[in-house]
């Protein structure tokens, strides 16, 4: 019945392709770090890369940030494992992309300068928006790198055949390289020739499997149902309850306009219409790559066989490998492995660059030193907090060895969602928004979030053991999303704030017309111009009264 | 120091900015939660294939995708044409 499968994969093992092409990846991307780091002399160059970078290589960073290894070897394993389930996965994953489109990147790109809480506090009172602000995002980023330092630890072991340890150091210290001396310039580059490397990659792969089928989808799909039951054509055992699969989705709908890294990306480009495109073309890329993702779980629960997969890794994460190994040998297994570790590489590097800048741009210049933080000053925090945040996430990498944490993710999203999307839209649409809304808005969305996946059957059940949880629901979104924006809305109308509402007019023509003139920070900056720009920026200036 | 007119011109621009997000919005949710709710309530008729191999979930799921890209592309056309020629009106 499964005459392809491969009895003796060399996954796991010492791969001499792999190691090359993953040394390959880092040698050539430490040498654009160097190049970079020539180039990031201000604060500006350090967390938005000056807004030089043009709105198709802003679509390729978004999409290299954003495309973890997680879907890329999560929804390939679930496909070949569940059939049609997976697709549930790839659509939830992409439909955040159009809200963030209409909704943020643009206001976004006018108002603020390297954080969303900029677009937050712009109007209102800096020191708490910026303090609950920061709260939201450091908890997402942690979250979401504690998920992707203990993927990169399993993955790379089960790869490379490298210890789990070793792994974490290794992705740890290359991606403190990048972010330290590069800053928002090698990251950005990273995550372009990530995503290349990994478009490239499953485009290639998608394309010998389909070579095998007369180039024809649906007579894989068939292939599949005749192997396996007409049932893999079809939803299954996944959507069970509903309520629970509409919460998920409105948790990847809205948190993916309030994950940090991809919002920090907006203020790379020189304006709003270069932000606007990039979403687009990131929305294209992504989707192709999740549509792609899909074939090749078919590919692989047809070519490689379901049973040789989970014999080799249970929740089948190892499918796109696999297959990888059976349409092109070795050395096509080793490009595909390289590119799995480059792609994790790429994301923690621009979720600790996004934590930096909570840490040094919103609570160091703007909380601690009120605004007045000089230029020299802000970079060496900036590069102290990326320093920070990269050994915290090698010891969390570590401390977490074993743990189940792939719900880490969804939580990850479910605070963006609930803790940073509503208090963003609300600061931009809203005329009556206040500080005193926004903080119980933003803390609001992340301890209800925090608290009711503590409760839910995710934590209980799966990983306390208990016999049932408290809170019915694995993710929380359709609770905590709603909550924070009542929670915001009644407390600014208890509170209102006459500054804030006064100053909406500002807000309002600044998030339309820009500066109405050419961006902040112009593409070559020179020292005096970025000094002059973060000044009169009124994100580093309190308010007026 | 805007005069009056101007002021109501952005006003209206602002408006109809956000009129067409909130519309292209609803519209993604509308795609996207009316293919969740055919996955929760109507396994059979996604499961029924169109041609061997094709089923109807499949084609529904592939869909979505390719909308909610399409869905960006119609505020991008929309932003970079009329949008952003009122802008430029405004801006002088």
């Amino acid at each position: 019945m499964n005459p392809t499968t491969v009895s003796a994969t060399q996954l796991g093992q010492p791969n001499a392709t792999a190691i090359g092409f993953f040394v390959l990846f880092v040698c050539v991307t430490l040498a654009i770090t160097y190049w970079a780091a020539r180039k990031t002399k201000t604060t500006s160059e350090f967390f938005a890369a000056g807004g030089g970078v043009s709105a198709l290589q802003n679509g390729f960073a978004l999409a290299g940030d954003y495309m973890s290894a997680a879907s890329f070897l999560g929804i390939a394993g679930l496909v070949a494992t569940s059939g049609f389930d997976g697709l549930i996965y790839s659509v939830g994953w992409l439909v955040g992309w159009p809200v963030v489109t209409f909704l943020i990147a643009e206001p976004l790109r006018n108002l603020g300068k390297y954080t969303f809480a900029d677009v937050v506090a712009y109007r209102l009172r800096q020191t708490p928006v910026r303090l609950s602000a920061a709260v939201g995002t450091l908890t997402v980023v942690s979250f979401y790198l504690i998920a992707q330092m203990v993927g990169a630890g399993n993955l790379i072991h089960m790869l490379f055949g490298l210890s789990y340890e070793v792994a974490v150091v290794i992705v740890g210290a290359v991606m403190i390289l990048y972010v330290l001396f590069g800053g928002m310039i090698a990251t950005t580059w990273v995550q372009i020739v990530k995503a290349v490397l990994l478009l490239g990659g499953a485009t290639g792969l998608a394309g010998a499997v389909l070579y095998r089928f007369g180039f024809n989808p649906a007579s894989l799909f068939n292939e599949a149902a005749t192997r396996y039951g007409a049932q893999v054509l079809a939803p299954g055992a996944l959507v069970s309850n509903p309520l629970e699969t509409v919460s998920l989705g409105l948790a990847l709908m809205f948190g993916t306009a309030g994950l940090p890294h991809i919002l920090m990306r907006f203020y790379t480009v020189p304006d709003a219409k270069a932000a606007r495109s990039s979403v687009f073309y990131a929305t294209g890329l992504i989707g192709y790559f999740y549509l792609v993702t899909f074939i090749l779980g078919f590919g692989a629960s047809v070519l490689v066989g379901r049973q040789a997969i989970t014999g080799v890794d249970k929740g089948g994460n190892m499918a796109a490998p696999m297959l990888a190994e059976v349409v092109g040998g070795t050395g096509f297994l080793g490009f595909i492995s390289a590119v799995a570790f480059a792609t994790i590489l790429a994301v923690v590097a621009g979720l600790t660059l996004s934590g930096a800048a909570a840490l040094s741009h919103d609570l160091w210049s703007s909380v601690v030193r009120k605004g007045q933080a000089p230029e020299h000053e802000q970079l060496k925090v900036a590069r102290l907090a990326s320093l920070l945040l990269g050994v915290l996430a090698i010891v969390l990498g570590v401390a977490f060895k074993g743990q189940n944490v792939a719900f880490m993710v969804g939580l990850a999203f479910a605070i963006a969602a609930s803790a940073n999307f509503p208090a963003l839209l609300l600061s931009m649409a809203w005329r009556g928004f206040t500080t005193r809304g926004a903080v119980a808005s933003m803390l609001t969305g992340a301890v209800s979030s925090v608290v009711l996946i503590f409760l839910s059957p995710t934590v209980q059940v799966d990983l306390l053991k208990n016999a049932g949880a408290l809170f019915p629901l694995k993710n929380p979104g359709i609770i905590t999303i709603p909550l924070a924006f009542i929670v915001g809305g009644i407390v600014s109308l208890l509170s209102p704030e006459r500054e804030a509402s006064s100053r909406f007019a500002e807000v309002k023509h600044r998030m339309h017309v820009g500066l109405g003139k050419p961006p902040p920070v112009a593409a070559v900056p020179s020292p005096a111009t970025a000094e002059t720009a973060s000044t009169s920026s009124p994100t580093a200036t309190p308010s007026k009264a | 120091m805007s005069g009056n007119p101007q002021e109501e011109a952005l006003e209206a621009l602002a408006a109809a900015r956000w009129r067409v997000a909130a519309g292209l919005t609803v519209a993604t949710l509308v795609a996207y939660f009316g293919f969740i709710l055919l996955v929760a309530f109507d396994k059979p008729l996604m499961g029924q294939q169109l041609t061997p191999g094709l089923s109807v979930g499949i084609l529904l799921g592939a869909v979505v995708i390719v909308a909610a890209w399409a869905l960006t592309g119609i505020y991008m056309l929309w932003a970079n044409g009329k949008y952003d020629r009122a802008l430029h009106q405004l801006r002088r």
